[in-house]
Formats: structure tokens, sequence, C-alpha cells
């Protein structure tokens, strides 16, 4: 394991130390990447092996107007998640990052959704939305809009106390001389909110809103659990599209088509993020602070 | 959190600090009152806490009760009946399954990424910055996206139908964000104190060891939560790669109390607030910890 080869001198590890990682990485989370796009060029049932169709699953999938339902739906809830999630966290979390008594108690209690994990959030609010049983004695689950919103809400339920922390993590790093500053210049509650708070925390924000989006491309759970995709089609994001293609329906090649699709989305999102942000320009945050 | 521990110019606050003893110029900004915001957070803590406290009096409701009954009200006649009916159905299994799986996830996480972070924070070679970037688009990559393929290859490996199954995917899918927190702890240590531990004719396996770990705890510590997080959420995985009663975690667990306890929906609430317990005594004990490491990832 060891090399020393390296550089003595200066104690630089070879790059050889970082090989295990790659490799493990490599072979559980990208070889699969790259095998789901062969997988989508074959038929495949589960059992015995797949079978090569060509163009088939693509072709079909171009046609299937529940794609083009999908499609919106998931860019849909991660805009209206994205929205919902940032204003509530960025406000809880730069006001939790004061330093009265009572924000201490209240974040702690902010604090404890999370806890929760997805299968269990989702599970409770599919008994508090049950009909006969729940809060809200109406058919929430049953109307398509309700359905949305319920699957917005419980999302941001279970993660606007991770993001709270982030932005209240972020808040705290702001020097305080900014705020005096403004001050002496005259600037208000909410002028110092806008022309400072809101640039320092650019960064956090940034990090935040990647794992925002990232994340609500797993809402499958709570998709599963609360509305198995319905009424009808009309919570079934790509995820639960996908799931239900490969292992209910056990049409793995269109299945991976779908996959396919959802990894070329995910990773045009990452490098745009990735750019828009720098956030991979190796550089600490803390510089020009 | 993730800084306090190093030796940077930087000024990093500490938090939770007891009010009284803070600097004045601190003092400047979050003093005055602000009733715009105190309505905000008081109606929040209404969102968190209704849920909870429906939840909490349901799971003492009894089940005769429970129907046409709106979730607000306390039960009547309170009962821990639910309790025992859930604890009866192998809810303790379950969760040591997945106390498994949260340990061994964490243990590779660690000993995987450690090394990876150093590399590219401490080499500025061709590969070194590939295999970051790697990571880096790595972050982005749904978990769902490769379950059918990983379905075939831990099929092919024999894997199905047991906790390696959903331990060694797990794992792989905790490495971006943790490769990207422990670079970002590591990108700040100083070159200096490797120069100093150079000079001494330390090899770069020791100052692993005696420098970079030591100095990075707190990045360390928000990686264990983070991918131990993974594994106690973990539902995929487990429902795809996992069939019998043996290696069933707890999510799946209580997915499957759906099913199994039909419409008796206080016995269902009562398993929620059981998986729960664990992870808040965890909370109530190392609340700090917990906090102050996921902090660390919006500090970056």
């Amino acid at each position: 394991m060891s090399a020393p080869g390296a550089a003595p001198r200066t104690g630089r590890p070879h790059a050889v130390w970082a090989l295990p990682g790659v490799l493990f990485f490599a072979f559980f989370a990208v070889a699969p990447m790259v095998l789901a796009f062969l997988l989508s060029f074959t038929e495949w049932n589960g059992l015995g092996d797949p079978r090569p169709v060509g163009l088939a699953n693509w072709r079909r999938l171009l046609d299937d107007p529940r794609l083009t339902q999908s499609l919106w739906l998931t860019v849909l809830l991660t805009v209206v998640s994205w929205a919902f999630q940032t204003v509530v966290a960025l406000l809880l979390g730069v006001w939790a990052a004061g330093r009265q008594r009572n924000r201490a108690i209240l974040s702690a209690v902010f604090f404890v959704p999370f806890l929760l994990s997805s299968t269990a959030i989702a599970l409770l609010f599919y008994a508090l939305l049950d009909p006969n049983f729940g809060i809200v004695q109406k058919d929430t689950l049953g109307s398509s809009n309700g359905a949305f919103l319920a699957i917005v809400f419980v999302g941001g339920w279970q993660f606007i106390p991770f993001h709270t922390l982030i932005y209240q993590g972020g808040a705290r790093q702001i020097p305080p001389v900014l705020y005096q500053a403004a001050a002496i210049d005259g600037a208000g509650r909410y002028r110092q909110f806008v022309s400072v708070t809101l640039p320092q925390l650019r960064h956090t924000i940034t990090t935040s809103s990647v794992l925002m989006v990232v994340g609500s491309l797993t809402y499958f759970e709570t998709v599963l659990i609360l509305t198995q995709g319905g009424p009808g089609t009309d919570t079934a994001i790509l995820p639960y599209l996908m799931y239900e293609a490969g292992f209910k329906s056990y049409d793995f090649g269109y299945a991976s088509a779908i996959a396919s699709f959802l990894v070329a989305a995910a990773t045009a999102l990452s490098l745009l993020l990735v750019r828009l942000s720098g956030f991979g320009a190796m550089r600490s945050v803390r510089e020009g602070m | 959190m993730a800084h306090d521990t190093l030796p940077h110019p930087v000024k990093t606050p500490r938090r939770d600090r007891p009010p009284a003893p803070a600097p004045r110029h601190r003092q400047f900004w979050p003093r005055r009152v602000n009733p715009l915001a105190g309505l905000g957070s008081v109606l929040w803590l209404a969102v968190v806490i209704v849920p909870i406290y429906a939840m909490i009096s349901a799971s003492l409701t009894r089940q005769d009760e429970a129907l046409g009954r709106n979730a607000l009200q306390p039960p009547t006649r309170p009962t821990l009946d639910n309790y025992n009916t859930v604890l009866n159905s192998g809810f303790g299994h379950f969760l040591a399954n997945t106390a498994i799986v949260a340990a061994a996830v964490v243990g590779i996480v660690l000993v995987l990424c450690t090394p990876l972070a150093y590399v590219a924070v401490r080499t500025r070679t061709r590969w070194s910055g590939a295999a970051f970037r790697l990571f880096l688009l790595g972050v982005a990559i749904p978990a769902q996206a490769v379950v059918v393929p990983l379905y075939l290859m831990i099929a092919k490996l024999n894997l199905y139908d047991s906790l390696l199954a959903v331990i060694l995917p797990t794992a792989a899918f905790a490495m971006p964000v943790s490769v990207l927190v422990l670079t970002g702890t590591l990108r700040d240590i100083s070159e200096e104190l490797y120069e100093a531990m150079a000079l001494d004719g330390a090899s770069p396996l020791r100052m692993l060891f005696q420098l970079t770990i030591p100095l990075a705890k707190g990045g360390i510590s928000t990686v264990v939560i983070y991918a131990a997080l993974q594994a106690w959420n973990g539902f995929l995985f487990p429902l795809i790669f996992t069939q019998s009663d043996g290696p069933r975690v707890l999510t799946l667990g209580l997915f499957n109390y759906v099913s199994q306890f039909g419409v008796n929906i206080p016995a269902l609430l009562a398993s929620v607030v059981l998986s729960g317990i664990p992870i808040f005594a965890v909370y109530l004990v190392a609340r700090r910890a917990l906090v102050g490491g996921l902090m660390g990832v919006g500090g970056k």
C-alpha cells in the first residue's frame, strides 16, 4: 500500500493511494451507468440474458406520452421544491444564525424532522393525509394537484431542516464588520439582507441548491409510498416511471432507456451548476473574505 | 465546526456559546427585535410540531377509536398495544440490520475516501485531478438511474438478498459528497505544517496519520454522519436487492408494515415513532457534533 518512491523530500503521497477508492466507485457507480446505457439497447425481463434490440427502446421512449408528462413533472417538482425549500431554509437559517436563547431551542426543534428516514416521513404523511383518519379530512392524495403539492410539502418538511442548518452555518461565517459598514452607510435591515447577506451566501446557496436539485430526483420513496405515481400517472416522476417499467413490468431494457435519460439529465445539471458556481475549482471558499 | 481545530488565521466563530460573554461587535446584528422573523419562525414551528404531535397521539390510540377520529384529538384511553404489535413484528431485527449496514458503510467510506482526498489535495498530477473530477460528477448521479444494471451485477456476483448487496452500492453512492467534504477540509491545512514534517523526514503515510487525520476531525465527523444517514435512509437498494426477512433493513420493514397492518394506522405510526427513537437518542447525546458536522457542508 505504501509507495514511498513518490517524492519523499516533499512528502507527497503517491497517486496510487487513491486507486482503491476510485476502483470501488468505478465498479459500483460508474460501470452501472455505462451498463445502463448498454442495456437500453436490449430486451431483458430479469431472467436469462439481455437480448439486443437496437434502438427499439429509445424509439418507444420518444413516442411515449408518459415520458413527456413525467419529464415535465420532474422539472416542475424540482423547481417548485427548490423555490419552497430555498426561501424557507434561507430565511430560517439566517434567522437562526443569531444568538438569542430561544433561537437555539427553536432550531433544535426545527431539526427534528430530519431525524426520521424518508420512508418514515412518507408513511407518517400517508397516515396523516388518509381521508378517513388524517388531519385534513379530504382526499388530498386523490386529486392531481393535491398529490403534487403533498409531495412538495413532504419533501420540504423533511429537507428544510438540513438546508436551514447549511444556511445557518453559512450566515455565521459572514464577518460582522460588513454589517457594521452597511449600517454606517445607512442601510436598514432589509437592505443589509439584500446587499450583504445574500451576496455573502452565494456559495452556500449554490451548495444547497446542488443538493436540493440532485435530491429532488430521489423523491422516489415519497412518491412510491404516498401516491404510487397517482392519481392515474399524475405524480409519476422519472425515477418512478423507471421503477415501474423495470420492477413492476419486468421490462428492464425500457427501464434502462429511462435511466440513461436520467443520468444524462443529472450530469448536464451538475455540469451546469459546477460551471456556474466554480464548485470544482479546488479553491478555498474563504478566499477573499 | 469543521474548521475549529484548524490553525487558520481566519476567524471562525464558535457556536452555541452562552450569549453573555460575546464580544461587543458580535452583538451588533442579531440583537434587534424582528417581529416578522419571529412570526415566521413560530409558523414553521407549528408546521414541524403538528405532524409529530399527531403521530405520537395516534400511535397511542386504540385501533377501534382511530377511524373517523380527527388525528389532532388526543387519545381518550391511551395504550401501548400498538408498540407491542410493532416490536413483535421483527422491528429489532430490522434495526440491527440497519445498524450493521450503517457501520459497514461508514467504515468503507472512511477507508476509501480519506486517502483519496489526501491525494487530491496533496498531489497535483493529471491523474489525481481526473479522479477528483470523477467524484465531482458523481455527486449528481441519482441511485435510481443505476439500479437496473446494479441489480444485474449483484445477481451475477451472487450477492442478491444479502446485506452486502445493500452495503456496497450504498457506500459507493456516499463517496462523492464524502470526497468533496474531505478535500474541502484538507485543503485548509497549511502547507507549512507538511513542510515541517517533511524536514523531520516523515513519510506521507505518517503525515496522513499524525497530521492530516487529527487536523481533519471536523470533516471526518461530517463524513461519518453523512454516510451513516445515507445508510439509515436507504430504501431503494434494499427494496430491489433484498427479498427475504433475513437481510431486511428498517426502512423496508416500515414499508412492509403498510401491507402487514393494513388499515391499522395507529400501529403503522407506532412503527414510525419507534424508528425515530434510536436516531433521536443519538441526536440528544451528540447534538453538537451532528449539527456542527452537517453545518460544515454549507460553510464550504
